[in-house]
């Protein structure tokens, strides 16, 4: 498998070295892997939003640093959770006397090093609280699995919870705001094909040529089962109606047809055209969209659908200024 | 040679304690890509790579700064590969060894009984953290019958060397009956029963350890780090 990187241990000290060249709004520590804003000092007294994961889902998180969103993100190895010395560094680095919260996607490894980063941090003497972001919905959610995985749902409550704590929000109401978001909101992937780590160099799971996989999520792994192929109205459709059937949408959502890494923006529109009439037609309007790379899977084909029911104080959150590599508007 | 004194009153030191951390080291590296393999069919495919990372970086930590006592040595390798593994068998296997180093405490020599106390403390640290019980498909269901059946070794009378043979056996007996189950914790459990028919990936890491301790207890040179393990020998005596 070819692939644009120098050497496969490289790539993730590599991307944050590019990361750091392109955007010097940003601070970058390539040695303890984690991405902060360059000016952090101007927003003394408010909530540090920190977030991380493994790498391979770009733009999240690293993209998503910026006044609006996250104040830091860790850089894990490809699809492995970062540690919680790199946790507790973005904290020490970000925390203004207000607290910390950390956004984590609901993964066994995910959790573990962020609980564990909690605990150092408050032998610091520093205040955090961990909102678990689960929201797909392909995962039986029961005492007997690891629970629901964190996909696209981490954008909303970045952006929202992150438009939150600019305006100078306590640290509970940070914090309940990043779960409220989270229980508004539902996933569901969809993919075409594997994905490749840099590491293996070759396909984690074998596709047929006319087989898909549903009900995946952001780590290349299996999805609940395969499938056909089928025209992108009935896969859009499958997506709607995994996630309407855990919950009611009827009224305004944020819609996000995400794409996974390898399909072409040309493609995600013609699915998103097709979600918002599988929407329309179950009395669901899209407020606001996002249609692109958000929260992907190194190179694999697919997309997943997010959606988040949003009244009017989530959409008046969502449409405050950011000012990230990946999301931007009003600033 | 060292079989019939490894059960003996004077116990291991701490250059027993640095052979078994070297062999494991040698096991994870050789059996990398069997690991990354088995993590590929049921997970995300880096088990290999991240445990291979983490003990490289546990040689270096050790040889940096030597420990002095025989918790010591476990103490800091959970530390490190807490520090450079991430995923969750950098928190797992970290809290299992910090948490045997723990109850090892600061003792120059350690014992067969120790030992196994000591597993036993770090299976109930490991089992607070992630939560899983026997029969969920982890590192548990490995560990649990390792340490049942050393216990049971030890309490017959058998010689240490022996008695971790046996506790070898039955975590590798134990790592190839996880295959079957459906995994219950971990990102194997989004597959539900598409995670049956595979061997845990942290089951058979886990087996690495227990045969490679049996292998340095009996002072066996197969495929081990020849440096240190001469060096533990003549400790050890």
């Amino acid at each position: 498998m070819k692939k644009l990187i120098n050497a496969p241990e490289a790539v993730v000290a590599d991307a944050l070295a590019g990361l750091a060249a392109a955007h010097p709004e940003l601070s970058v520590d390539v040695e303890r892997r984690f991405v902060h804003r360059a000016a952090h000092a101007a927003t003394a007294g408010k909530v540090a939003l920190v977030s991380g994961g493994g790498s391979g889902h770009e733009p999240l998180h690293a993209g998503f640093v910026g006044p609006g969103m996250l104040d830091a993100a860790c850089a894990g190895e490809v699809f492995t959770s970062p540690v919680p010395d790199q946790m507790l560094a973005a904290a020490q680095a970000t925390q203004a006397g207000a607290g910390v919260l950390f956004l984590v996607k609901n993964y066994t490894g995910d959790v573990l090093n962020f609980q564990m980063a909690a605990e150092l941090l408050e032998d610091e003497g520093i205040e955090s609280r961990s909102v678990l972001i689960n929201d797909d919905v392909a995962v039986e959610d029961s005492l007997y699995t690891a629970g629901r995985r964190g996909t696209g749902a981490t954008l909303f409550a970045e952006k929202i919870a992150g438009a939150l704590a600019e305006r100078g929000a306590d640290l509970p109401s940070v914090a309940a705001m990043a779960a409220r978001v989270n229980a508004e909101s539902r996933s569901f992937g969809i993919a075409l094909g594997p994905c490749t780590t840099p590491a293996a160099g070759r396909p984690g799971f074998e596709l047929g040529e006319d087989e898909i996989e549903l009900g995946i999520g952001i780590h290349g792994e299996p999805g609940r089962r395969r499938a056909p192929m089928a025209p992108a109205a009935e896969l859009a459709e499958a997506a709607v109606d995994a996630i309407c059937a855990d919950l009611d949408f009827t009224g305004e959502t944020i819609a996000m047809v995400n794409g996974m890494g390898a399909s072409p923006l040309l493609e995600l529109y013609v699915v998103y055209n097709e979600v918002d009439k599988a929407l329309k037609s179950r009395g669901i309007s899209i407020a606001r969209n996002l249609v692109g790379n958000y929260v992907t899977s190194l190179d694999m084909p697919g997309f997943s659908v997010t959606l988040c029911r949003a009244d009017g104080d989530l959409l008046e959150l969502w449409d405050a200024p950011v000012r990230t590599p990946a999301l931007r508007w009003g600033m | 040679m060292n079989a019939e004194h490894a059960g003996d009153e004077a116990g291991f030191d701490v250059g027993v304690l640095l052979a078994w951390i070297d062999r494991v080291a040698v096991a994870v590296e050789r059996d990398k890509d069997r690991l990354t393999d088995l993590d590929a069919a049921i997970g995300d495919g880096d088990h290999g790579t991240n445990l291979n990372r983490g003990f490289t970086t546990v040689r270096a930590a050790l040889e940096a700064k030597p420990p002095q006592y025989p918790g010591a040595v476990l103490v800091q390798v959970g530390s490190t590969l807490i520090s450079s593994v991430g995923g969750a068998s950098g928190p797992l296997y970290g809290t299992l060894f910090r948490r045997m180093g723990k109850a090892l405490g600061e003792a120059e020599k350690v014992g067969p009984q120790d030992l196994a106390a000591a597993f036993a403390a770090g299976l109930e640290g490991l089992r607070k953290l992630g939560g899983a019980s026997v029969g969920d498909k982890t590192m548990v269901d490995v560990l649990t019958p390792a340490i049942t059946a050393l216990d049971e070794a030890l309490a017959d009378g058998a010689s240490a060397a022996r008695a971790f043979e046996l506790a070898a056996d039955a975590a590798e007996a134990a790592a190839l009956a996880t295959i079957p189950l459906r995994a219950r914790k971990g990102r194997a459990s989004y597959l539900g029963e598409r995670s049956e028919g595979h061997e845990d990936p942290g089951g058979a890491s886990c087996a690495l350890l227990w045969r490679a301790l049996a292998d340095t207890l009996a002072g066996g040179g197969a495929g081990t780090g020849a440096g240190a393990g001469a060096e533990a020998e003549a400790t050890d005596r």
